[in-house]
Order: structure tokens, then C-alpha cells, then sequence
């Protein structure tokens, strides 16, 4: 295009661009949460995750020189918090949520830590992928360069959906999540079966993590999250744990925190307070829309502590 | 319960220990080298705000006879008043440089009444009469770096588009945004700067999506006021648009993309002010600067920035180190038509009035609240 403005239209491009850009933290993160819970159990340790998974890819991207090592280090480092979070959690009575925020609070501690000399060094960033190469228009071409962990994390959502349905591994996550008793009765070991979805659910996180240190915003600093772990696992009660709602839900998500700056950049400056608060006032409206003191949420695991 | 009992004997020697400690610390830490104590908000490396500070406290360490001691990550709660507490009784330092803004009140007027003889530096420019003598507060006019930010920057945009990533519309930002305009425009008199405020210091993914919307609003250099620039710095690079930096030269992260910048020059402050007291001296307790004074410089220009902008950039810097030029002389317009500074009035460098500001000049796309 001659004119490189497009006017109005960068909104919905923005929004469009930024859902892709932004949400893929929050549907790795989702995404994992949705397999723990549906186990029974609740990990709210992911947040710290999260960040730890964004520190330990940075690190080893930087010292290795490749990004993808960076990725498989945040995923380890993210099961070993899960396996942390489920290992403590298998003791008798102790509170999944209590754990949960202490996680929380060590992996962001731990990673601002150990990532100190990490915030000044520039890492080996994941690449992108250009799908606009069709289009002459710079800014669709820009929205269009997708990373491959957000095609992973898209595809993982329909996988998993049918995953619970149909194999034995999510009939036995659902029986876990549903009634310990029925699936100890069958004989197999509810605490094996949280421990390994824990440990899936902080692998996940942790590549979450490593997309926002090594993609986009793409640099490891402290404020790098801003709650965004914490955010997706209140988006998996959103989404009714469902794996394909939590995709869109993060794509919501991601869109709505595109909102408020591409409101701005065209002009419209009038409470952008407000929109920044997209997301949580989204978030709020759903909750109270489809909340009823009558019955427990649709959809929730009857395992879980926040139901039982 | 028995519990209790032991752990609150415990508890007791501990605190036994711990006092005999300190007091053995400051014996140790008192001997003949003057100790110099810093404080940052944040990390020390953030390519920011902290990091000029920082390189400020490395440029003290290299005076002969002086110890540093610096503690990052302090948040403006009464953590600075521990920290300052530990630093003087454990430390031994006798000057102290609190560098975060909201520090100041009430934790460094308290400290400074509490240790009166000990020098207390804060960086924000707050003291007022009614505060301890031995508080001071310095801050720099870093209007005037933004200012050649911006004729470089007027000279160097091929759509006349210009960007800035603002935190929040606080009287600061305000004019580093109107000083950042009006410099463009007075390179390019068509340009237009347009603002988008974050919200807050540190947004790391608000600041990466206003980068990319202003780049896809057609803006082809950006600049920022934010505590850490490396985010906007990057992704503006990576999509092709050149940047001017802020609080320290950020070169390194984008050599090609970097323009110029708006930086603290703290590392020629610092030791002149510790120098000062060392010898005895006193600082003035309002203390302020522009390039004159050396509190602020302008990053070298980058290789692509035309022989035209260097040249007229280096003038108006000339015309700042002599003291003679003002960037906000009337008749100035806000971007709703409304005369602001009236023709004929000068407000220079340090005029009262600027540092209410609350509007943004003619060329600025954007509103404060």
C-alpha cells in the first residue's frame, strides 16, 4: 500500500495480532492447569512456573545459543515444580491451594533470583514463521508472523479434548477427578495419576513461560509476567475445563490486551484505564453471568477442593 | 505447650547474637575510607532507570578512599528505611543515596532526621524548606536530551510519524513527550508524535503491543518513558523502525535501529558529589541540572543519522551548554488549540510552571487522562 496507515482498521488487526501474540502464554498455561484439575486437583503454583519457565529458557538459550534447548529446559524445570507441587500435596492433609501459593511464590522468588545476571544479556530468540507473505500490507504481514509454540499450543487444545474423551489415559484423569474412590477401586493409584497430570500441567506452563521470554515481549526482565500465569488459571474455571474453550478463552484473552494500546494508537484516548482492564472485567462479567448459588459450576471436577 | 517455651528461649539468644554482631560490624566498618551507600527500585542491569543509577555508583568505587555499598530491589515502603538503618549501622556509610522517587517521603525525611549527621541524596528533586538540611534531593532536566532525541529523530522519520511509550501522564512525562514533539518539529514542522501511556512503569507486554500498534499506525521511530526501554527498544528493531533511547544509551540491543538517546549522566555527578563532601563541602540541598551541568547527556548519534540532523542537533546542544536557549517559549498551543504558554513568556529550564504540566503540545496525538 502506498500509504502505510490503514486508519481504523489497525484495531481489529491489532486485536486480531495481538490475540496470536499475547495468548500464548495463557493457553499453554490453561491448558496445563486443565489437565491438573481435571485430575482433582488444583495447582496454583503456575504463575511461578511460568516465570521460571521464562527465566531457565532464557538462561540456557543464552548459554547455548539455541532457543529450543531454552524451550525444553522451561519445560523441565516446570514438571519438576509440578512433581514439587503434586509430591507435597500427596502427604496427608495438606491443602492443594495453600501449596499452590507458596509455589507461587518460590518459582517467581527462585527465578528473580537466579535470573539477576540474565536481565542484561540478549538470548537467542525462537523464530517466527511468515504467513503473510501473500499480502503487500506490512502490518497484516507483521500480525501474520506466528511462532511455531503458538501452532503447538493450537493444536494441542483439540488433542486434548479428544484425549479425555476417548483414551484410557483421560478416562483415568476424569476418574481421578471425579471420584478418588472409583478409581482406586479399579485399582490404580490416585496419587500416581495427579502426580503425572501435575507434572504434564507444570511442563506446559514452564513452555508457556519460555514463549514469553524468548518470543514476545521476548527478553527476560521481573515484571515479565504481570500475572499473566495467575490469569490462565482462572481462564480454565472460565472455560468450564474445557480444553478447546480454553483456546479461545486465551485468544480472548490475548485480543482484549491488544484493546487498549491500538485504541490509543488510532486516536481514542478516553479511558484507557478502562480498556486495559479488558481481560479482567471480561473475566468478571462471564463469572457472574454463569454463576448460580443453586449448583456447583458446570463442568467442574468433583474432586476438587474449591467444589467438594 | 513446650514448643513455645524453647522456641522463645531460643529466640532470645538469637537476638543476643545478632545485637553483639552489630555492634562488633560497626567497629569493623569504621575505619578510614568514607563509605557511600546506594538504594535502586529495581535490578541493577534493567538497561534503565536502576542501570544509570548504577553506573553512577561504579564511577564513585573508582575514587581512591571511598567503599560502596548498594542494595537493589528495595521497595518505597519502610524496606528503605531498613535498608538505610543497615547500611548505616553495619556499613558504616555516612552518605546515602536513596535514588528512587517515592523514597523520599516520609522514609528519607525521617532517616534524615534520625541520623543528623549523616548526608541523605535522593534523586526527584523533592526537598522543601521544612525538610532536615541534611536531605537533599537533585534531579535533571533530561527535557533538553529529549529535545535533541527529538530533532534527530524530525530528521530521520520518512512519514513524519513518531511514537512514544509513555507510563503515565505524570507532569515528568509530560514534558519529555512535549520536549521529544517540539524538537521534532522543529526539524520537520508537519511531524506528529503519538503517545500511548501503558499504565504503569514496568508493562513488558503492554509496551511490546503499543510498540507494534504504533509501528502499524505507520510510525517509524519510536521513543519511550518507561523504567526499562529494552522491550520497546527490541521489538521496534525487530520490525524495522528506529528508536531514540531513554535513561541509558541502549545501542548495544539495536546497533542498527539506535538513533540517539535521552540519557542520566549520574556517572559525572556522583563522584563530584562525593567529592564535595569529603572535602567538607555542602551541596546544595535543591539541586538541579540539565546538559550544562552534566546531570544529563545525549548518546552518541548512530550511523545513519544525516550529516543535516547532527548539525542542527549539535547547535541547539551548544546552545544548551551556554545556557541560552529555552525549549518551552511562548506561544506554545496544547493539541486542543488552547494557548498554554502565551506569546512572549519564556519558561526556562527552571520555571515552576513546568513541572505542573499537564497538557500536551500542538503535534501530540494523545490526552492525558
Amino acid at each position: 500500500m502506498a500509504d502505510a496507515s490503514l486508519g481504523l482498521w489497525t484495531v481489529p488487526l491489532a486485536v486480531f495480532g495481538g490475540a496470536i501474540r499475547v495468548s500464548t502464554p495463557f493457553l499453554f498455561v490453561s491448558l496445563g492447569e486443565c489437565i491438573t484439575e481435571r485430575s482433582g486437583r488444583i495447582n496454583l503454583g503456575l504463575e511461578g512456573t511460568l516465570v521460571m519457565g521464562a527465566m531457565s529458557a532464557y538462561g540456557i538459550s543464552y548459554l547455548s545459543g539455541s532457543p529450543w534447548l531454552g524451550v525444553l529446559a522451561a519445560g523441565i524445570t516446570g514438571a519438576l515444580f509440578g512433581a514439587l507441587h503434586a509430591g507435597i500435596c500427596s502427604l496427608p492433609r495438606v491443602n492443594d491451594i495453600a501449596v499452590g501459593i507458596a509455589l507461587m511464590l518460590l518459582g517467581t522468588g527462585l527465578a528473580f533470583f537466579l535470573g539477576k545476571p540474565l536481565i542484561e544479556p540478549t538470548a537467542a530468540r525462537l523464530p517466527a514463521i511468515d504467513f503473510g507473505w501473500w499480502s503487500d500490507i506490512p502490518q497484516l504481514r507483521a500480525a501474520l508472523r506466528i511462532n511455531v509454540l503458538f501452532l503447538i499450543g493450537v493444536a494441542i487444545a483439540p488433542l486434548l479434548y479428544w484425549a479425555f474423551r476417548t483414551t484410557r489415559w483421560g478416562l483415568l484423569i476424569r476418574t481421578a477427578g471425579e471420584s478418588a474412590d472409583a478409581a482406586r477401586a479399579m485399582g490404580h493409584s490416585v496419587l500416581l495419576i495427579r502426580l503425572r497430570a501435575t507434572m504434564v500441567g507444570g511442563f506446559l506452563a514452564g513452555i508457556g513461560g519460555s514463549f514469553l521470554s524468548l518470543f514476545y515481549p521476548g527478553s527476560w526482565n521481573e515484571g515479565l509476567s504481570s500475572g499473566q500465569g495467575i490469569t490462565a488459571v482462572a481462564l480454565v474455571i472460565f472455560a468450564r475445563w474445557d480444553p478447546m474453550l480454553c483456546l479461545w478463552a486465551s485468544l480472548a484473552f490475548g485480543g482484549a490486551a491488544a484493546l487498549g494500546p491500538a485504541l490509543q494508537s488510532v486516536g481514542i484516548t478516553s479511558g484507557y484505564h478502562l480498556f486495559n482492564a479488558a481481560p479482567y472485567i471480561l473475566t468478571l462479567a462471564i463469572m457472574i453471568i454463569t454463576c448460580s448459588p443453586k449448583r456447583t459450576l458446570t463442568g467442574a471436577p468433583a474432586e476438587l477442593s474449591i467444589t467438594r | 505447650m513446650d514448643f513455645g517455651r524453647i522456641s522463645r528461649r531460643h529466640l532470645l539468644q538469637g537476638s543476643a547474637a545478632l545485637a553483639l554482631g552489630s555492634t562488633l560490624g560497626i567497629r569493623g566498618a569504621a575505619a578510614a575510607e568514607t563509605t557511600v551507600g546506594f538504594i535502586y527500585v529495581g535490578s541493577r542491569d534493567d538497561y534503565g532507570y536502576n542501570q544509570a543509577h548504577a553506573q553512577g555508583a561504579a564511577a564513585v568505587k573508582k575514587l581512591p578512599g571511598i567503599k560502596v555499598v548498594e542494595e537493589e530491589k528495595v521497595a518505597e515502603t519502610d524496606a528503605v528505611e531498613k535498608t538505610i538503618e543497615s547500611m548505616v549501622n553495619l556499613d558504616g556509610a555516612t552518605l546515602l543515596f536513596p535514588t528512587s522517587f517515592g523514597y523520599y517521603n516520609p522514609h528519607v525525611v525521617k532517616m534524615a532526621s534520625k541520623f543528623p549527621k549523616l548526608h541523605f541524596e535522593h534523586c526527584g528533586g523533592l526537598w522543601t524548606d521544612k525538610d532536615p538540611k541534611n536531605a537533599g534531593s537533585y534531579f535533571g532536566y533530561i527535557d533538553e536530551a529529549q529535545y535533541i532525541s527529538g530533532i534527530i529523530a524530525g530528521y530521520s522519520t520518512k512519514s513524519g510519524k513518531l511514537g512514544f511509550v509513555a507510563a503515565k501522564p505524570i507532569p515528568q512525562v509530560l514534558r519529555n513527550i512535549n520536549a521529544f514533539t517540539l524538537g521534532a518539529r522543529l526539524a520537520n514542522p508537519k511531524a506528529t508524535t503519538q503517545v500511548i501511556f501503558t499504565g504503569d512503569w514496568s508493562m513488558p507486554v503492554k509496551e511490546a503491543e503499543a510498540t507494534n500498534s504504533l509501528i502499524d499506525q505507520g510510525v517509524d521511530v519510536l521513543t519511550c518513558h518507561v523504567d526499562g526501554p529494552k522491550t520497546m527498544v527490541e521489538n521496534a528493531a525487530r520490525r524495522g523502525a528506529m528508536v531514540c533511547g531513554y535513561h541509558v544509551n541502549q545501542s548495544p540491543l539495536a546497533p542498527k535501529a539506535y538513533l540517539t538517546g535521552a540519557e542520566w549522566n549520574w556517572e559525572a555527578l556522583y563522584p563530584k558529589f562525593v567529592k564535595m563532601i569529603v572535602a567538607g563541602e555542602a551541596i546544595p540541598n535543591f539541586y538541579r541540572g540539565g546538559l550544562k551541568e552534566e546531570i544529563v547527556k545525549v548518546s552518541p548519534y548512530g550511523e545513519m543519522v544525516s550529516a543535516e540532523a547532527r548539525k542542527h542537533a549539535d547547535d541547539v546542544k551548544a546552545k544548551f551548554m551556554s545556557g541560552e536557549y529555552t525549549i518551552f517559549k511562548g506561544p506554545i498551543a496544547d493539541n486542543k488549540g488552547k494557548t498554554v504558554i502565551a506569546g512572549g513568556t519564556d519558561r526556562g529550564q527552571q520555571d515552576p510552571e513546568l513541572e505542573k504540566m499537564d497538557y500536551l503540545v500542538e503535534g501530540v496525538i494523545g490526552a492525558t487522562a
